[in-house]
């Protein structure tokens, strides 16, 4: 069972006297289950439109949406997803683990429980200390990887992430890309992830998915280079010992990650890898392509 | 998400009342009050015109007791207005937001009360509810308490960004729960401007709507019997002390709000 399955999904906007806007059009994308996806294409392709579809915030004009066996209303209202939005969006009256726990305290989880899930998912993202802050009193960046540990309160088997390291900067970035991946490896969950950046996708993703507007359409698909624990050219991981269980009930060290979790070095070897820079030009054609 | 009464208390760090702030207002009451002194001295006006700060002060003396009571009667209608008032605004503005009909009823309602001399209502009201009871100045306050709270508390409710809508859809919360969450917490620092705006406006109400009839034991109905017994000095200790209420509603009414919405100072442990 696929984690998202589109068929033949169009979306179009009535803006009234200026005409229809038609943000999608034929639509074809299968998720499988620990996928990790992107989403790339110029701006008004129709990307965060798709990602809302998914998560039911929009109704597709036409075609069907699947996530996860369901529909995507019946996905939502069960909680099957987790999602990012491309700003923080954290609630100011709340303190940063408050704000974690919204998702369980929304679904009446009890509050020793969730307040030790959100102790958890915090020390995950390397925020514990934070906690009883409140969110103006955290930097962007870390504003954002507490919306990003709030979308993992529900332990969702899928993830919709729309530009969440969009305000980032290009260290704090690539930090958070190898923390995503982690996330990623040891949840098992499938990832639909929408970027502007050539080189995030193709280091995040199995597959980078590349759009074009008017209509917004799917015109390329080409496989990433997303890094494996031990992949790296340096060849620190052991193999085979990483369990593949999802997140740990078992609160993970703060900082010293096991050595068979995907390391930042894993990451970095995949950016400098030759590889790599053939899927970033590959997708730089893609995306020439489809513009012209 | 910048709401002003953070943006403001964010802009730096929070200025204790000095010395320095306080002394040149004080100094120029003084002055100003030496100068009426004088000026009502020397230059022969008429007592029914301006008395003299020396025979106000006399008369605050003289008649403290009856101040005090009558102050307390008329402070007490304002703060019964005022909390009516208040819990209604929020309340309606609350039904408001949940529900269009209510929206569409309130909404204009309230905005033609915003228009309209709300003490008008007080003779009417005095006759409704007969003169032998506080019920009418009351009602009057909360009426003009209404509006302000009503205003403001509809417009904080509204300030609801749309990635906070997106959020609260995608977590499958219920209206009751997007209210609760997001929609009042939110809200609370307009709440608590519309409270700040409303208290020193149910004092002015209160006295106000003593004017037109009713029971003679509040402030107001002092000032307007005194005045017409030609007791000009004794009219002007009851304003005093209707000036010195006013203030205490309105510093209350301030001090609520920045307790309210004090953001914690911005600080990395
Ligand atoms: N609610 C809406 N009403 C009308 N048109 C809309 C609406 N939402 C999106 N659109 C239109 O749909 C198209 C796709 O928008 P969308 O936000 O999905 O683009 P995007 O690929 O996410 O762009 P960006 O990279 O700039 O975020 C745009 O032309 C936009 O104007
Ligand atoms: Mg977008």
């Amino acid at each position: 069972m696929n984690a998202v399955e589109l068929t033949g999904v169009g979306k179009t906007f009535d803006t009234g006297a200026r005409g229809p806007v038609h943000a999608l059009s034929g639509i074809e994308l299968r998720v499988e289950p620990g996928e990790f996806v992107s989403l790339i294409g110029p701006s008004g392709c129709g990307k965060s439109t798709l990602l809302r579809v998914v998560a039911d915030l929009e109704q597709p004009s036409c075609g069907s949406v699947v996530v996860g066996g369901k529909s995507a209303r019946q996905a939502r209202l069960d909680q099957d997803y987790g999602i990012a939005f491309q700003q923080a969006g954290l609630l100011e009256w709340r303190t940063v683990v408050a704000n974690v726990e919204l998702p369980l305290h929304v679904h009446g989880v009890a509050k020793a429980e969730r307040r030790a899930r959100a102790a958890e998912l915090l020390a995950l993202v390397g925020l514990a200390e934070f906690a009883a802050l409140r969110p103006s009193q955290l930097s962007g960046g870390m504003q954002q990887r507490v919306a990003i540990a709030r979308s993992l309160a529900t332990r969702p088997k899928l993830l919709l992430m729309d530009e969440p390291f969009g305000a980032l900067d290009e260290m704090t970035r690539e930090r958070m890309q190898a923390e995503l991946l982690r996330i990623a490896d040891e949840t098992g969950a499938a990832v639909l992830f929408v970027t502007h950046s050539i080189p995030e996708a193709v280091v995040l993703s199995d597959r980078v998915v590349v759009m074009s507007p008017r209509p917004g359409r799917i015109t390329d698909v080409i496989d990433g280079r997303r890094p494996r624990s031990g992949s790296g050219p340096a060849g620190r991981g052991v193999d085979g010992a990483l369990p593949d269980s999802a997140l740990p009930d078992s609160a993970l060290p703060d900082s010293a990650l096991p050595d068979s979790v995907l390391a930042d070095e894993d990451v970095d070897g995949v950016r400098e890898s030759a590889e790599f820079f053939a899927a970033v030009t590959e997708v730089r054609e893609a995306l020439r392509k489809g513009s012209a | 998400m910048t709401r002003p009464t953070v943006a403001t208390a964010v802009a730096g760090p929070r200025r204790r009342p000095s010395l320095d702030r306080v002394w040149p207002p004080v100094a120029f009451g003084i002055l100003a009050l030496v100068l009426w002194e004088l000026v009502v001295t020397f230059s022969g006006v008429p007592a029914f015109l301006l008395p003299a700060p020396s025979a106000i002060a006399a008369q605050v003396v003289a008649a403290f007791p009856t101040i005090l009571a009558t102050a307390a009667v008329t402070g007490g209608n304002a703060l019964v207005g005022l909390v009516v008032g208040f819990v209604m605004g929020v309340g309606l503005a609350l039904l408001a937001a949940r529900s269009r009909i209510v929206s569409e009823l309130a909404t204009p309602l309230v905005s033609a009360a915003a228009a309209v001399p709300i003490v008008a209502l007080a003779p009417v009201f005095t006759t409704m509810f007969g003169s032998t009871t506080e019920v009418p100045r009351r009602l009057v306050v909360s009426v003009v308490v209404v509006v302000p709270v009503f205003v403001s508390t509809a417009r904080g409710l509204a300030q609801v960004t749309p990635v906070h809508h997106d959020l609260m859809t995608a977590l499958a919360a219920t209206p009751g729960q997007f209210a609760r969450f997001v929609r009042l917490p939110g809200a609370v620092p307009y709440i608590m401007t519309g409270l700040r705006l409303a208290a020193p406006a149910s004092v002015i109400a209160a006295i106000v709507a003593e004017y037109f009839g009713g029971l003679q034991n509040g402030l107001g109905s002092r000032i307007t019997s005194a005045a017409a017994n030609t007791a000009y000095a004794r009219a002007w200790a009851f304003v005093v002390a209707s000036i010195i209420l006013g203030l205490l509603f309105y510093l209350a009414g301030l001090l609520a709000e920045r307790i309210v919405t004090r953001t914690p100072t911005r600080r990395e442990p």
